[in-house]
């Protein structure tokens, strides 16, 4: 996919990956960021034409004045669309950008019209807790993040050797960027008050949610759409928190009945 | 020279399973294992201590903050240093410190800070740490890429509080004040300020910047912290500052026998009761993504509580830990010898004797004190003559100096 530096509002200057033909679709990435050569994305452009903008801090995305609110990050995500003109684009976010997606839909809510959250973050439940991603050493994170953590783990590490220097302090610095950033609206309890707002989301909402996810668990799902009028639910088996890797089909078709 | 006597105050109850058991002795540390009936006599052990310092005549007596840590007590600092002033007369009360984005509003420690000054006649040395990532992020909840922002606006919002003299507005980003007003002020205007830093490249500059003493707290002992401190002073150097040695300050652990042989025979437990199980931390809390500086990254420095950067002290025999200069110990002789390597090596005025180890009791301590202020130090007492009028990064209590002009001396803050 096709990706390009833009400035956004004067305050950013973000790489964008774009590409596809087909109905617009926003997509907001989670913690972790892209993968390399987005398998998600790449099956997300043949049938739409994607716009996945990466937030300040991950790869040469960066900020001349940084994001530090929930507010900050929710102007981010309207502010990119504005700068691309798009046009009643699928609002599609995964955990973080969940998280963010569904802050934009409640902010804008007379713009945001379809709206897929696959499964964001954003609520606390003191019964059904997500564990602290924050303090995860990199080979704890598959087990949290995969219902065959033998089988996709290696997505995260793209390959990379930790026992090479080089390797581990490049690692370090892009996880210290892309995880600071996430830390400002997820750490050290990722709730901002998004649940105060979900009543203000008018847009037709879809909750995609893997059952066997163990970061954010699937008791999540019944909040959102109880506090979202007239969203559905589909939930998804054999995937966990990365079931936009492991059921891609699944997973777009659940995002089609946003517009079929 | 100055010499502070400091006590981490570390639990010395913990099981000898707590290795096995629990994952680290900071931040998720069961508090069932705190018996507060034994934490009593404690606290009153470790004061007597620190008086007992000022009696041998150390320069300091010191107290620092941690959080759910079981080797440090002390989550109020200020608490024991308050204590600490009524029961002293003379030695530097060295609060090492307080960390200043975690008091809300940050206004609180410009206020106690200046009440232990006052009751203490002008003998608070101000620490201003930025706070682990375990103490500042993990238990206090601090956002760590936010946390550099905030305790900038916190020294800020402090040195200016000590330094109008009329209540002023602050419209910080994270402190809003109508009427930020310290009273009282304090006698010193302002104490000393020393800032305990790991090798980020921004505290230096910050130190420098005002004039403040860099200090750095490992417990890795100086061999393995020549590194880190060249590179302190080859910025103290292009910047163009002076290099009095008192800038710099130094935590070294420390004890001492009749002889090596003794010292090892008597202290060798409490060496490894400290070294391998109140430094068990669990290696996912020791730097929040975000907490250490893009730039302190990219310079390769790790943060001194990975086991990386301390070696695998777990395993590590008397020998080695001594060897290694992780601990300096033996008679007063041998200590004095590594001692004067440690002070010429690493160029510092200030060192921190960290001479209460672990589960050491209180004779043994008493004992190992004594023979360092009393055979030790003389023997080093002198070593930075050409800087023995040097008394800008120390105390000035009452009647033995004028105090400094306030406006000069706290600098644009």
């Amino acid at each position: 996919m096709k990706s390009r530096l833009i400035d956004v509002a004067g305050r950013h200057q973000i790489r964008v990956y774009e590409g596809g033909r087909g109905p617009q679709l926003l997509f907001m990435h989670g913690a972790g960021g892209l993968l390399a050569n987005d398998p998600f994305l790449a099956r997300l452009e043949q049938k739409y034409s994607v716009t996945a903008p990466l937030l300040p801090g991950y790869e040469d995305s960066d900020s001349t004045e940084p994001l530090r609110t929930m507010l900050d990050f929710t102007l981010f995500g309207l502010d990119v669309w504005e700068a691309l003109k798009l046009k009643d684009p699928i609002l599609v976010g995964h955990s973080m950008g969940g998280m963010i997606a569904a802050e934009m839909a409640a902010v804008s809510n007379t713009t945001v019209e379809q709206l897929a959250l696959i499964c964001p973050a954003g609520l606390w439940l003191d019964d059904d807790q997500i564990p602290d991603l924050f303090s995860k050493l990199p080979f704890e994170l598959p087990p949290l993040l995969f219902h065959e953590p033998e089988k996709y783990g290696a997505l995260l590490s793209a390959g990379g050797d930790f026992n090479d220097p080089e390797f581990l302090t490049d690692f370090l610095v892009g996880n210290a960027r892309r995880m600071g950033t996430a830390g400002k609206i997820l750490f050290p309890i990722p709730d901002r008050g998004l649940a105060e707002r979900l009543y203000r989301i008018r847009a037709r909402t879809q909750i995609i949610w893997g059952e066997s996810d163990r970061l954010i668990p699937p008791s999540y799902a019944a909040h959102f759409v109880s506090g979202i009028a007239g969203a559905k639910l589909t939930m998804i088996g054999e995937a966990a928190h990365m079931v936009p890797y492991e059921q891609t089909d699944a997973v777009l078709a659940a995002i089609a009945t946003l517009h079929n | 020279m100055k010499f502070t006597w400091f006590n981490l105050m570390p639990w010395p109850h913990l099981p000898d399973d707590f290795r096995e058991k629990h994952r680290s002795v900071w931040v998720d540390i069961p508090s069932s294992l705190y018996d507060p009936v034994k934490g009593h006599e404690l606290y009153n052990i470790y004061l007597d201590e620190l008086e007992y310092a000022e009696q041998l005549g150390y320069d300091g007596i010191g107290v620092n903050e941690h959080h759910a840590n079981a080797y440090g007590m002390m989550p109020s600092p200020n608490i024991m240093a308050a204590a600490l002033a009524r029961r002293t007369s003379k030695a530097a009360l060295v609060v090492l410190g307080n960390s200043i984005a975690l008091y809300n509003p940050p206004i609180r420690v410009a206020e106690e800070f200046a009440m232990l000054d006052v009751i203490s006649g002008g003998r608070l040395l101000a620490g201003f740490p930025v706070g682990t990532s375990m103490d500042t992020n993990y238990v206090y909840g601090d956002i760590p890429a936010l946390t550099r922002e905030r305790y900038a606006e916190a020294h800020e919002l402090i040195m200016r509080a000590w330094r109008e003299p009329e209540p002023f507005a602050f419209n910080g980003r994270y402190t809003k004040l109508r009427y930020a007003n310290c009273w009282p002020k304090p006698i010193q205007s302002p104490p000393p300020i020393f800032i305990p830093g790991g090798g980020s490249l921004e505290t230096y500059d910050f130190c420098l910047d005002f004039d403040y003493v860099y200090c750095y707290l490992s417990f890795g002992g100086y061999k393995r912290a020549k590194q880190l401190m060249d590179g302190y002073w080859q910025r103290v150097k292009d910047r163009g500052k002076d290099l009095s040695p008192y800038r710099a300050g130094f935590a070294q652990t420390i004890v001492v026998a009749e002889s090596d042989a003794e010292a090892e025979r008597d202290y060798r437990e409490h060496i490894d009761y400290f070294y391998n199980r109140c430094l068990h931390v669990y290696p996912g809390f020791a730097d929040a993504p975000g907490y250490r500086t893009i730039k302190t990254l990219k310079a390769n420095v790790t943060s001194q509580m990975t086991q990386q950067a301390l070696g695998d002290v777990s395993n590590m025999s008397w020998d080695q830990l001594v060897h290694d200069g992780y601990v300096i110990a033996g008679s007063p002789d041998t200590v004095a010898k590594q001692m004067k390597e440690l002070i010429t090596g690493l160029r510092v005025g200030n060192i921190f004797c960290l001479i209460h180890v672990g589960n050491m009791p209180k004779d043994k301590c008493m004992r190992s004190s004594k023979l360092f202020a009393e055979e030790v130090m003389p023997q080093l007492r002198d070593m930075w003559p050409e800087y023995s009028n040097d008394d800008r990064f120390w105390v000035h209590p009452l009647g033995t100096h004028a105090n400094r002009p306030a406006a000069q001396a706290v600098g644009a803050g």
